[in-house]
């Protein structure tokens, strides 16, 4: 065998090198310092796999198992970028006494993860997608029970594995009819032999939904209230972006990799989806009270916005789903960030009540939050309106009538999302509470990660140049 | 010699009993069990597609089962875990009584 190969896949090989150097750093260092030393530690390795991403070329190994283009290698800067700001962010909440012991197993069990997702996304081949994907969601798993003596995080990872097992058995099943019918599970043969018969559609069926678990699209969402609410706020935020883009961004590339040639059929089964998830999420999210429960549909919502780029399939779509997958991951995880402050200081209290009159004391806090909020629902000039201008033009672009008609629905909800968004603007700052929180002062991690997102979200939407780039590279 | 269909109706069914008792049964180790049904029938439809399809030639679907049943057991072992640690939290595996979240 030609090791060689091995020089191809770098930006795997370093992240493996990195889980291990996390995990000797774990279990050797000991003392006061260690907290600070492995955080320390993880964000370096992170900062350097950002660089490595970044000058990573597209290449190929494996005779096309593992195949990596300038898009993939975007997508995995992006969400390098992202599990760092919640390492950053999640320092408030690993300070916890009951969770400080915990810390090490945290850093290695998001690195595993995200070596997963580089794996699902850079995959050729069926097997090494699969792998992948249990890589990414089997340590995700126990990283939504890591408050192991809080009830509800033991709820939220027993309905997020069980989900995710059944999901990928489904997968699977679909994946054998895929094989059955082709006779090959690389990509790129698979795509020659396909056609329109009733085993493959089955197959693409069964395929879909397994995948759509993952990404919780409509019919498949009802673990994600659950496990979001659940999970350490942290966690929660590394879910709802990172390991959703992952799995967005794969399901996009296969469906317009393999399934090219039965797109007709296809394109049905995503209309449908999209116009569920992203009405259904948002009539389920104005009626929550609970703030994360309440970020869980509207995680299901921008889901269907993401799937939104892949009704395009051309050019523009890879592209503008990346970018929405970066824009996304800013904002979203300046809302995280502000959550998780709130709840390590209001003594675990995440319900929408408690941010009344949030504005009177935290006026920072409420401002970067709102900011954040306005990006979600796309207001301009901050990015999130570009990023769904650009999915929508991708969408748009397909020309059937069915498309526009999607695209009516996915705009009706646009403006619906404005409401409830604005919901928790005008509890912050028209809504007046006797007993607001506590004026507290955030810790300089929680300061360098929101002004991380707020930058992004800002510069995003100023920087034109930024969307330019990534359409130049995926082309 | 058993012909090649009688394995696909074998796992057809066997996905059929492993999504049933998934969806009815109420107890999390109960719905594990319907969750290893379903993939050994998966297992047993890569390896019998591809003794159809390659009857002396290239093992793909059989490297799959064989990758899918290592996968299977590590997702099962972590499972087994959470379900010990909601045993503790709540004293009792039945989904009736974790509810702790719902609407």
């Amino acid at each position: 065998m030609d090791y060689s190969q091995f020089f191809s896949m770098i930006p795997e090989a370093t992240l493996m090198v990195a889980l291990v150097i996390v995990f000797l750093a774990d279990l050797i260092l000991k003392g006061e310092n260690k907290h600070s030393a492995l955080s320390l530690l993880t964000g370096v390795l992170l900062v350097s796999q950002l660089a490595v991403c970044f000058m990573q070329t597209p290449a190929e190994a494996f005779s096309g198992l593992y195949v990596s283009t300038a898009a993939t290698n975007i997508m995995k800067a992006i969400l390098t970028g992202g599990s760092l700001i919640v390492v950053i962010m999640a320092q408030s909440w690993l300070q916890r006494a009951d969770v400080a012991d915990k810390e090490g197993e945290f850093y290695e069990l998001l690195i595993s993860t995200l070596l997963g997702m580089y794996m699902m996304m850079s995959s050729g081949h069926f097997l090494m997608f699969f792998l992948g994907l249990e890589m990414a969601s089997v340590p995700m798993a126990c990283m939504v029970a890591l408050d192991k003596c809080r009830k509800e995080s033991a709820e939220a990872a027993a309905k997020f594995i069980i989900t995710a097992t059944f999901s990928s058995g489904v997968m699977l099943y679909g994946i054998s009819f895929i094989y059955a019918m082709t006779g090959t599970l690389y990509f790129d043969d698979v795509v020659n032999y396909i056609d329109a018969t009733p085993m493959t559609i089955m197959g693409l069926v069964f395929f879909f939904s397994g995948l759509g678990f993952k990404i919780s699209l409509v019919p498949f969402h009802f673990w994600t209230a659950d496990t979001y609410q659940g999970a350490p706020t942290a966690v929660t935020g590394y879910m709802s972006v990172v390991s959703k883009g992952a799995a967005a961004f794969t399901l996009m590339a296969i469906l317009m990799k393999v399934f090219a040639p039965i797109a007709e059929y296809y394109e049905y089964l995503l209309y449908i989806v999209i116009v569920l998830s992203i009405t259904v999420a948002n009539l389920f999210a104005l009626r929550q009270n609970e703030l994360k429960r309440f970020m869980a549909f509207s995680s299901i919502s921008q889901a269907g916005y993401i799937m939104l780029a892949a009704v395009g399939s051309n050019g523009m779509a890879l592209s503008s789903l990346i970018y929405y997958v970066l824009v996304y991951v800013v904002a979203n995880m300046a809302v995280f960030t502000v959550i998780n402050v709130v709840e390590t200081r209001g003594k675990g209290n995440t319900r929408m009540s408690c941010y009344d009159g949030f504005y009177q004391t935290n006026p920072k806090l409420s401002f970067l939050m709102t900011l954040a909020l306005f990006s979600l629902a796309g207001i301009p000039p901050f990015a999130g309106m570009f990023s769904k201008f650009f999915v929508f033009m991708a969408a748009a672009q397909n020309g059937s009538f069915l498309a526009y008609f999607v695209l009516f629905i996915a705009l009706i909800n646009t403006v619906a999302s404005l409401y409830y968004y604005l919901l928790i603007v005008k509890a912050m700052y028209i809504k007046s509470n006797d007993n607001p929180l506590p004026e507290f002062r955030s810790d300089c991690n929680t300061k360098l990660a929101l002004g991380l997102c707020t930058a992004g979200i800002v510069a995003f939407g100023v920087c034109s140049c930024v969307y330019d780039w990534i359409a130049a590279a995926c082309i | 010699m058993v012909p090649v269909e009688f394995y696909f109706v074998l796992s057809a069914l066997l996905f059929f009993i492993g999504v049933f008792g998934f969806v009815t049964r109420r107890n999390l180790i109960a719905m594990l069990i319907s969750i290893e049904l379903v993939l050994n029938a998966v297992d047993i439809n890569f390896a019998a597609f591809n003794r159809m399809l390659f009857p002396d030639g290239q093992l793909e679907g059989f490297f799959m089962s064989l990758f899918s049943i290592g996968v299977s057991a590590a997702e099962s072992a972590v499972a087994i875990a959470i379900i010990i640690n909601v045993y503790r939290n709540f004293h009792s595996d039945q989904v009736n009584s974790i509810e702790n979240m719902k609407y």
